[in-house]
């Protein structure tokens, strides 16, 4: 199974910093993991927590929020919004037990096509490592 | 040390004497207190205009037929109720009160707030099963010696915020006068001085800290430690939470009864989530089956992102759960462990803003900040 295995990323990406970044490395061809579906946000705390919980019952292998770097929100305050939702994700995940490892939080600024392929692969490294996400084969929504 | 008023009444009389002296006195328009109504004295939440109608009242009455904080944001949801109004509340009740508090759906402007040192509340099944009256002797023994009451709701033998916050006046209960026949009331604050003035009693000088409190506390933790440990909620895993979860019946009895769930709409009733028949169609693409209808785990795990960072451990959710779910006790779980994070106690402190409505900009820089050198 795990030699198949090509993981299901749902990335949330914001559209001033981390999706132009994507758009760049594009443009730039520079070659990453096939593994991401990128839904472009306007700003990562657009992200209300229960999308990321939403994304991770239906079957995702893992989530990605990605957002300007601190201090460069094209909205001001809006990733300081989405660290403290993202603790809050972090600590309900841990205590339920579920995989913490799954979640990702990344901040990619405009200009950093590569981080966006070292980013991705290395949540696809790390959810490989993990497997499928039980959450796609069972009988739930 | 703070100031109080002794009075030569048991708890329960002392307080209803006050209150209708409240009324009497025009110090409050109304009452907000637990009531015994009906043929059968059913516990309900009341409210009282006239002192006569106090007679069935039983402020201090250990059950909680719905969350007190939220009735009274009803009652001031739209601005400061135009006359005074006095409220028995639990301290979970208050704390919940202060929290919508914060989320705009109360005003405390005209609210005189009198509560207690709680031991917790019987399950509302107790209404049902006999009466409560059986039950009370044993539990007022166990109040005055500082020990965890039995039978009362799982959330309340693990709550330790039985010493309320925001309140004008507090009635000590635990380790209280017991079989003595006097109560004291402790004030807190300029508006519990005023609504006193004149009520007979002693002014004394007391200390609501005691060794019952201490030994209480103590008791309560460890009752947490093994509640949050030791059940099958205690980290479920998907798995754990198909169990606990698949029982759900979607009748939305928690959120109704949730304090801090104040929406008129429930996100998760509106279009957006209603299972329309295409969903099942995806879903079935890519699994052998799918439970009909689908979303209870994805309902609980959702509202509890909404909400959590709030939830108060009253126990409203479990108490009417309809097929048993510890939503109680996953939830206040979570919510401890979510409030942790932010150095947060909800209900707690007035001023304090809601963790997730505010941020800091050097903090939590472990989340998202490993950069990747090129």
């Amino acid at each position: 199974m795990s030699a198949a295995f090509v993981p299901n990323i749902v990335g949330f990406f914001c559209n001033w910093c981390s999706y132009t970044a994507a758009d760049l490395a594009g443009v730039s061809r520079s070659h990453y993991e096939p593994t991401v579906r990128i839904i472009r946000v306007m700003c990562s705390s657009r992200v209300d927590p229960h999308m990321v919980v939403t994304a991770f019952l239906g079957g995702a292998d893992g989530v990605l929020l990605a957002g300007c770097h601190p201090g460069d929100c094209h909205y001001v305050t809006g990733n300081y919004r989405t660290r403290r939702r993202f603790a809050l994700l972090q600590s309900m995940f841990e205590t339920l037990g579920l995989d913490t490892q799954r979640l990702k939080l990344s901040w990619i600024g405009a200009s950093e096509g590569n981080r966006v392929g070292q980013v991705v692969t290395d949540l696809t490294e790390a959810v490989k490592q993990l497997g499928p996400n039980p959450a796609r084969e069972a009988m739930f929504l | 040390m703070s100031d109080a008023l002794t009075i030569s009444k048991p708890p329960d009389e002392a307080l209803r004497a006050f209150l209708a002296f409240l009324l009497q006195e025009k110090k409050a328009a109304a009452v907000l207190t637990l009531d015994r109504i009906g043929k059968d004295a059913a516990p309900a939440y009341s409210l009282i205009t006239d002192a006569k109608e106090l007679e069935s009242a039983a402020p201090l009455l250990p059950i909680m037929p719905a969350n007190a904080g939220k009735l009274l944001a009803e009652i001031t949801e739209l601005g400061p109720s135009p006359e005074p109004i006095a409220a028995v509340l639990k301290p979970c009740e208050l704390r919940a009160l202060v929290e919508l508090k914060k989320l705009n759906q109360a005003n405390l402007d005209n609210l005189l707030l009198i509560s207690f040192t709680c031991g917790g509340v019987f399950p509302l099944a107790i209404r049902n099963n006999g009466g409560i009256n059986e039950t009370l002797p044993a539990y007022r023994d166990a109040l005055a010696k500082g020990e965890v009451a039995d039978g009362i709701r799982p959330t309340c033998r693990a709550c330790e915020h039985f010493v309320p916050y925001n309140a004008d006046l507090t009635v000590a209960l635990v380790g209280g006068p017991g079989s003595s026949g006097t109560s004291t009331f402790l004030i807190n604050s300029s508006r519990g001085a005023e609504a006193l003035e004149g009520f007979e009693g002693e002014r004394t000088e007391a200390k609501l800290e005691s060794d019952a409190i201490d030994a209480l506390r103590a008791k309560r933790a460890d009752e947490a430690t093994k509640l949050y440990t030791e059940s099958e909620t205690a980290a479920p895993g998907l798995d754990g939470l198909i169990s606990i979860f698949g029982r759900c019946l979607s009748c939305r009895a928690c959120s109704t009864v949730c304090p801090i769930c104040y929406c008129e709409l429930c996100y998760f009733d509106s279009v957006t989530e209603d299972p329309a028949p295409n969903k099942y169609e995806a879903q079935l693409r890519h699994r052998k089956a799918t439970r009909v209808p689908p979303g209870t785990i994805a309902f609980h795990l959702g509202r509890m992102t909404h909400m959590v960072i709030s939830c108060v451990g009253c126990g409203m959710c479990s108490d009417v759960c309809p097929v048993s779910i510890p939503v109680a006790t996953l939830f206040s779980m979570v919510g401890k462990s979510a409030d942790k994070v932010f150095s947060y106690v909800p209900g707690k402190d007035l001023d304090e803003e809601l963790p997730l409505k505010k941020y800091e900009v050097d903090e939590l820089s472990h989340l998202g900040e490993e950069r990747i050198e090129s």
